[in-house]
């Protein structure tokens, strides 16, 4: 029996499960074979749709489904705290106290963000990295009669890298509607030498932020929040005045795959190869998603890109073959949309060499997002598209 | 090594090969060691992403530390930069 163990059940893991028990069919209705997935709430949580608590009347209740809702049949799932991988034995212990072998390994153990890396984080600073975060954004904006607003980021790497700069946009774009965009400005804080990270998309960017009058502080890493005085401050020696400060917080990889060794470079990030996603040099585990080291977006959108190659992968070493040379290696491909507000968006679609060329703002990017949004519980998890 | 730019005087207290890391990979790596460095303390970036010869230079004016020297290896540059506060 070749035993398949995913650790969590975010998009990556459920879409490498689903994968698996379609490719893997023959073997495991033969008891050759098992799939299990581990997940620590039994819940799938569909994350990009935070922001849209703030910023669209979304609702948390939406944005979740049971995980076993979203599985194959075949994939047995055991909901569970995954604290300890024992390499040398090949389980994955339990916080019940219960171990669960492996043959091949997938860790899909996404990322955690820690706002008390950083002192006054939590009283001072908004977030829309969870739904109860995202719902005291709305509160604070609901409450914002004009002011200041700073929008940064206190550590890099973090999750969906435009972010930050779609919230700008969707804030300032809001402060039009309501009348405050006089009595206001808003600040942007970028912590490298540009708006962000991929040129070309910085500079579809920048002169978006230039025509809405949102102000580009580049090179402003946040480094401490003076409470007293209601300013941040960066590593660089600025410092900006707020009124509302929108911060996205630090982020680090699973505690899990730290305290078990897998992960030992600071941040917590699992060394991931970017094209067979094996991690280190082990011939049996895989990382995906937010978990790994790769230099590209902490974004459903690569673990769904990269899921295929796992699956292919795994699904190969089970049936004792060669992976498809074009299946079996990742070429980062990712895709995602971009709003820019006012009902308009764009599209970023990349790999490891081709850089996106975001097309011009427009209305049929923003509604293909909220489509994206409401047909992904019947498309993505299933390894549908 | 050829050196294209600056004196780079003393030996390196900390290496840091971001070789293979993209931008702003290099660069978030020097910030993170400049945040744990001593004033005073000389360190090495190791970097294969070309845009690493502006961002770094670049940030280093803005942050106030001193740009000791860029070398050129076999393909990387290797970027000095000492803490100075």
């Amino acid at each position: 029996m070749e035993r398949v163990l995913i650790v969590g059940g975010g998009v990556g893991g459920t879409i490498v499960a689903n994968l698996l028990s379609r490719k893997l069919k023959r073997e495991i209705d033969s008891g050759q074979a098992s799939v299990t997935l581990v997940d620590a709430l039994g819940n799938h949580v569909y994350q990009p749709g935070f922001m849209y608590i703030t910023f669209g009347s979304e609702r948390e209740e939406k944005l979740q489904r049971p995980e076993r809702s979203l599985l194959d049949q075949r994939v047995e799932l055991v909901v569970g705290r995954a604290t300890r991988i024992d390499e040398a034995a090949r389980t994955v212990e339990l916080d019940s106290g219960a171990s669960l072998g492996y043959d091949h390994l997938v860790l899909a153990t996404g990322c955690r963000i820690v706002p008390d890396e950083i002192e006054h984080f939590n009283e001072e600073a908004h977030h829309f990295y969870t739904a109860d975060a995202a719902r005291a954004l709305r509160k604070a904006l609901d409450a914002f009669t004009g002011g200041q607003i700073v929008i940064g980021i206190a550590g890099m790497p973090y999750k969906c890298p435009p972010a930050p700069l779609e919230v700008s946009f969707l804030i300032e774009a809001e402060l039009r509607r309501r009348g405050l965009r006089d009595k206001s400005t808003v600040h942007f804080c970028s912590p490298i030498g540009r708006a962000f990270t991929i040129e070309s998309v910085s500079d579809m960017a920048t002169p978006v932020l230039e025509e809405k009058g949102i102000e580009l502080h580049t090179f402003f890493n946040v480094e401490t929040i003076d409470a007293s005085r209601k300013v941040v401050q960066s590593l660089e020696g600025e410092e900006l005045p707020y009124d509302l400060l929108v911060l996205v917080p630090p982020h680090r990889g699973a505690q899990l795959v730290i305290d078990s060794g897998l992960a030992p470079a600071q941040g917590g990030w699992l060394p991931t190869d970017p094209h067979t996603l094996l991690v280190g040099d082990r011939p049996n585990v895989y990382a995906l998603g937010d978990a790994t080291n790769l230099p590209l977006s902490k974004a459903g959108s690569t673990a769904h890109f990269e899921a295929p190659i796992v699956a292919e992968r795994v699904a190969a070493a089970v049936q004792g073959r060669e992976p498809h040379a074009k299946h079996g290696n990742y070429t980062g491909r990712v895709m995602c949309f971009f709003e820019i507000g006012d009902g308009k968006g764009t599209l970023l679609r990349f790999d490891y060499d081709h850089p996106p060329r975001p097309p011009r703002p427009n209305r049929v990017w923003h509604l293909g997002k909220v489509l994206f949004n409401k047909a992904y519980w019947h498309t993505v998890p299933r390894g549908r598209v | 090594m050829t050196l294209t730019h600056g004196t780079i005087e003393g030996t390196p207290a900390r290496v840091i090969d971001a070789r293979g890391s993209f931008c702003p990979g290099p660069l978030m790596e020097l910030i993170r060691a400049i945040r744990e460095a001593q004033v005073g303390e000389l360190i090495v970036v190791q970097s294969s992403d070309r845009g690493s010869r502006v961002d770094i230079p670049k940030w280093v004016e803005k942050a106030g530390h001193r740009l000791a020297g860029i070398e050129q290896g076999d393909g990387f540059d290797m970027i000095y930069v000492e803490k100075l506060h």
